[in-house]
Parts: C-alpha cells; sequence; structure tokens
C-alpha cells in the first residue's frame, strides 16, 4: 500500500489522468484535476489509513471535475440559459413542427473496429459540442448523475437542465449523422 | 396529436425525468405512426450507451498517459507539501 503522495502519482497519475481526460476532453484541464486531486489528498489527514487509495483518490477526482465543470458553465451568460423548451430549435425543424431534416438509419457498427471508429467520430462531435452542453452531457449520460445533483452542482433549475440535455443530444445526433 | 418538435423534446426529457402518464401515451402513440421519432428515440439510447463505452475505453487506454511534462510539474507541487 502506497502512502507516498509521489507512488500515488507513479501508480495512479496515468489512471487519473484517463478518468478526467475522459470527461473534461482537454489535456490541460485534466492535468490540473489531477494535480488538484493529488494535493487534496496530502492535505487530508487520514490519507495514509487509505486502504484503496485509488478508489479513494477518484473520488477526490470526480469532485473536483465537477468544479471544473461548474466554471464553464458559469462562464454562460444569463440570456443563453434557456427556459424555453423550445427555444431556437429552427435548424431542425420546419414551422409545423417536422423534422427538417428527417433522421435516417444508421449502420450499427458490427465489429470492433468499426466500434473504435463511431466512438472516434463521437469523441470529434463531442469537442464541437459548446462545453456547457458537452459538460452537462457528461454528468448525465456518462456518469448518470441524478438531475437534482446536476442543478445543484451547476446552481442551474431543472428546466435548464432538460434544455441544455437536450440541444446537446440534438447537436450530438446531427454531427454523428453528418459523419457516421 | 403532438409534433414530431415536441416529441423529440418530450423523448430527451424521458432520459432525465419520468414522463406524466399523458406525455407517455402521447409519446407512445406518435412513435407508432411515425418513423423518424423512432428512430431518433432509438439513437439516443445508443449515444448514451456509446458514449460510456468511450469514457470505458479512454480509461482503459493504456497509451493515454501523462506527460513528463505534467508529471514534473506535479511532483514539484507535490514537494512543497510532502
Amino acid at each position: 500500500m502506497a502512502t507516498n503522495p509521489h507512488d500515488w502519482l507513479n501508480e495512479h497519475g496515468d489512471y487519473l489522468y484517463r478518468f478526467a481526460l475522459a470527461r473534461l476532453r482537454n489535456p490541460h484541464q485534466a492535468e490540473d484535476v489531477v494535480q488538484e486531486t493529488l494535493l487534496a489528498a496530502i492535505k487530508n489527514p487520514n490519507y495514509a489509513a487509505q486502504s484503496s487509495p485509488r478508489t479513494w483518490l477518484t473520488g477526490i477526482l470526480k469532485h473536483k471535475i465537477i468544479d471544473c465543470m461548474r466554471k464553464q458553465v458559469r462562464e454562460i451568460p444569463a440570456s443563453e440559459l434557456l427556459t424555453e423548451e423550445d427555444a431556437n430549435m429552427d435548424e431542425f425543424f420546419d414551422n409545423t413542427g417536422h423534422w427538417a431534416e428527417k433522421p435516417v438509419a444508421w449502420d450499427i457498427p458490427q465489429d470492433a473496429l468499426q466500434q473504435k471508429q463511431f466512438l472516434q467520430i463521437l469523441q470529434q462531435c463531442m469537442t464541437r459540442l459548446p462545453q456547457k452542453l458537452a459538460a452537462i452531457f457528461t454528468m448525465r449520460d456518462v456518469d448518470e448523475m441524478e438531475n437534482e445533483e446536476i442543478c445543484k452542482a451547476l446552481n442551474i433549475t431543472a428546466t435548464n437542465a432538460w434544455v441544455m440535455l437536450y440541444r446537446a443530444r440534438m447537436g450530438l445526433r446531427k454531427c454523428l449523422e453528418m459523419h457516421w | 396529436m403532438l409534433n414530431c418538435k415536441r416529441t423529440s423534446v418530450l423523448v430527451s426529457q424521458s432520459l432525465d425525468r419520468p414522463l406524466t402518464w399523458r406525455e407517455r401515451w402521447a409519446v407512445r402513440l406518435h412513435l407508432l405512426i411515425c418513423v423518424y421519432c423512432r428512430r431518433f428515440a432509438q439513437q439516443l439510447q445508443w449515444m448514451r450507451r456509446a458514449m460510456q463505452g468511450w469514457q470505458q475505453q479512454v480509461a482503459e487506454d493504456s497509451e493515454v498517459a501523462l506527460s513528463q511534462d505534467a508529471r514534473d510539474r506535479i511532483t514539484q507541487q507535490l514537494d512543497k507539501f510532502y
């Protein structure tokens, strides 16, 4: 059992970095949260007593990631915090509420290689989403955080959250459709 | 009768909150007659699963690692406290 923070960095640093990178997608931000996590860990007086440093460190890291996402979302001008459910979805629907571009059937990736290609496109599409939308989508659809938790973490209303998630999914779907 | 726009909103929200029975029936009815919204609903489910798969893949990808620069920087910071 490693109780030396330098051992933590050696043994768990890459894992923590990958965990953060999968959620923040920005290498610099991911490095920063790993550093903050290790610093927070050594300031915790109980650190030596942790039986599973990786689990414990990951728990701290999750909080640091949410802090980082909160900052991204806080930078949204109030005017962009949508409350109108169907605000500005004109690019997706015509004025009678029908699909402007009808969703086409996707080929489901069959083998590992196709799967990998699909995931790569998905990743590229995520980076094209506005950061705040990517952040909330990650919280909800990757980490399966409860809506209540997300609203509390980001200080937004439930309606804000539903609208942002809707926009994220619409944007991502459209991007996947264009590139897959 | 729901239109596609409203249906897509409710399909998305159904991933985030329980719909009321009235909403559920309205969505179900629309999906019965609309292949596009049916596709849309499937694709949202699929995207969610793919996101989780991708996250898993990144977490296990041993080629992705902290750069030596970042490692040195973090080591320096840790030295200040330990």
